[in-house]
């Protein structure tokens, strides 16, 4: 029998192959860390050019460790190290600012116009239930209380004075603008957008509903004043802002039948492919939603209280429909062609 | 404060370009709840410290100016903070880091904006539905069992990551992505350069080929952990395994160093061979 006498120290392979790479793997870790921790902008231009080759190495090394040795410290070493690597040299390379205007000038409207069918279908779920209530309660004014509760009406029914709602549509001080931007306007519609968004998940029912719901409150508001004759007054109050706001609402119902859509229908993808794609559309459309109302909130809030003119709130109203529309819709360079 | 625990059922493979196989943990529900309570803190927190700091700053205006730090503050919050933070390289909120998770693409490519971003717009049907709902039981005349119905349909998507084995939110569904361990990485020396005493112990090759791989490091695991009783029966029945008789002043610690330094050169130049022994059944 053969005995083994050298030590064992100096002849291990596994040891000599770590000996000469360790120092690579050390320097890894180190800017691995410091990128985890500073993020990117803390590694000079060397350092940065450095960590994918260092990476690769380490990597080379992992796949050399697990063939020849059995430390497995050291194979666990080399694997976590590599995978924290591996979220830096194939993640997100691009500054925060870098994204959010590669949002704007490209996600967000790209988006939005691969919505299109979509937010047909939503627009008429919304105009067809806002004529169907209006021709309700221009008929039977009894069915005002079907569509609307007493607090959002706030007194401004069908058996309102003209006075009443004359005052109501060119009231308000800028004190009431704020409050009533912050606590109303913007977080509630906003909510309503992200809930319809959200509630796409089950198949896009719920966000019909949430949808034909608006489109009654809107049928059956503006019947309240047409019979009076201040159907054009009543117009420009609505649309300064609402033509901001009704289409992000809009946009929002737009994403929630696209996931659930993409859902029910997957096409030649896996269900959860679909949905993911859909998602991560559909998210798109109603961050930029959010951003939107936050807009109408502010022109509702402050706007509206400032201008008084019927036709300057008109002309601001086909204005920003205008920008909005041109901004989605305008013919854009192909994705692949950047 | 990161408690890795290693569990089989949620370790994932994934493929790097260079086509070299990586193992990712997932984090647990546990972890995934105990990291949103932290960030849902800091957002409270937040939020106190802006309205006393308006508070102070005009103490003459009424209520309404708390009403609206709340309001816009609690719905910009709620809708950001998550985001902002999971867009950045990091791509984890405080809470995560402080678990040492963070969120991945569920693909192993690029973490996109608009991913994080859809991840966390859906929590408002995960989380404030069932908030909302919870809170709106004395304030209008909805029925309760309504409020019920609503409290249990939207409590499904609260607890859907217990019902998927990914542990995946709708959100992560949704958005293509999942959330991992940040894996710990320290590199310990190896156990074999410890080995001093070297020239008691030579092995004959029976008693090297006694065991296999999985054995090996087992016995790296107890050396690496040094717990003494441990150290003591692990060389205790290693010595009667291979028949050793142990010498005079001999230390249970030095005789397994040897042992793992000798096993470890025998099956290594097998392995350079081509000969992987998995364990002591193993017959090469």
């Amino acid at each position: 029998m053969s005995k083994i006498q050298e030590s064992p120290s100096i002849d291990l392979r596994s040891l000599q192959f770590r000996r000469e790479r360790e120092k690579d793997w050390k320097l890894l870790q180190e800017l691995i860390e410091r990128v985890e921790k500073n993020g990117a902008k803390s590694l000079d231009d060397d350092e940065l050019i450095a960590l994918p080759v260092l990476y690769r190495t380490t990597l080379s090394s992992l796949s050399m460790a697990r063939a020849i040795s059995l430390d497995l410290d050291l194979v666990q070493y080399l694997e976590s190290l590599t995978t924290r690597a591996y979220f830096f040299v194939y993640g997100t390379r691009s500054s925060f600012m870098q994204r959010i205007s590669g949002f704007f000038a490209d996600d967000w409207p790209r988006a939005v116009q691969k919505l299109g069918a979509e937010t047909l279908v939503s627009f008429l779920a919304v105009f067809l239930s806002a004529v169907c209530a209006y021709v309700l309660v221009i008929n039977d004014p009894n069915w005002f209380s079907a569509f609307m509760t007493a607090d959002l009406s706030d007194g401004r029914n069908p058996e309102a004075s003209v006075e009443f709602l004359r005052d109501g549509l060119y009231s308000g001080s800028l004190r009431d603008g704020l409050s009533s931007f912050a606590t109303f306007l913007f977080t509630h519609n906003s909510r309503v957008a992200i809930l319809a968004f959200a509630l796409g998940f089950a198949f896009g029912l719920p966000t019909l509903f949430l949808l034909v719901t608006n489109g009654f409150m809107l049928g059956a508001f503006i019947a309240v004043y047409v019979p009076k004759g201040l159907g054009f007054e009543m117009g420009g109050w609505l649309f300064i802002h609402g033509s901001t706001e009704l289409f992000a609402i809009i946009l929002a119902g737009a994403a929630g039948f696209h996931i659930g859509w993409k859902i029910t229908f997957p096409e030649d993808l896996s269900r959860l492919q679909s949905a993911t794609e859909a998602g991560r559309t559909a998210a798109t459309v109603v961050i930029g939603v959010v951003i939107m109302l936050f807009i109408a909130g502010l022109i509702e809030g402050f706007g509206r209280q400032l201008i008084k003119i019927d036709l300057i709130r008109y002309i601001i109203a086909i204005l920003m429909l205008a920008m909005w529309l041109a901004y989605f819709y305008l013919p854009r360079k192909p994705e692949h062609q950047k | 404060m990161k408690p890795q625990t290693e569990n089989s059922h949620l370790r994932r493979k994934l493929l790097t370009p260079e086509g070299i196989a990586l193992h990712l943990q997932l984090a647990g529900a546990g972890e995934r709840a105990a990291a949103f309570l932290i960030d849902a803190f800091i957002i409270v927190l937040v939020l106190v410290v802006l309205s006393f700091a308006s508070f102070f700053a005009s103490l003459s205006t009424t209520p309404e100016i708390m009403e609206v730090v709340w309001l816009l503050g609690f719905f910009l919050l709620r809708n950001f903070y998550f985001s902002f933070f999971e867009i950045s390289a990091r791509a984890a909120t405080p809470g995560k880091r402080l678990l040492g998770l963070r969120v991945t693409a569920r693909n192993g490519g690029r973490l996109r904006a608009n991913a994080v971003i859809a991840r966390n717009a859906m929590r408002e049907l995960e989380i404030f539905l069932p908030i909302s709902f919870l809170f709106s039981g004395g304030a209008s005349g909805v029925d309760s069992w309504l409020i019920l119905l609503g409290l249990t349909w939207s409590g499904l998507f609260l607890f859907f990551p217990l019902f998927n084995r990914d542990r995946l939110r709708i959100g992560d569904f949704i958005a293509g992505t999942w959330v991992i361990q940040i894996p710990k990485t320290k590199l310990q020396t190896d156990i074999s350069q410890h080995n001093i005493s070297d020239v008691d112990f030579d092995f004959n090759s029976k008693q090297l080929a006694t065991y296999g791989i999985h054995e090996l490091q087992v016995l790296e695991k107890v050396l690496r952990l040094k717990k003494p009783e441990a150290i003591i029966s692990v060389a205790e029945r290693i010595r009667i395994k291979i028949k050793w008789i142990k010498h005079k002043d001999e230390r249970d610690i030095d005789f397994l160093n040897a042992y793992y330094s000798g096993l470890r050169k025998t099956l290594e130049s097998k392995l350079l061979f081509g000969v992987r022994r998995k364990d002591k059944y193993h017959e090469v």
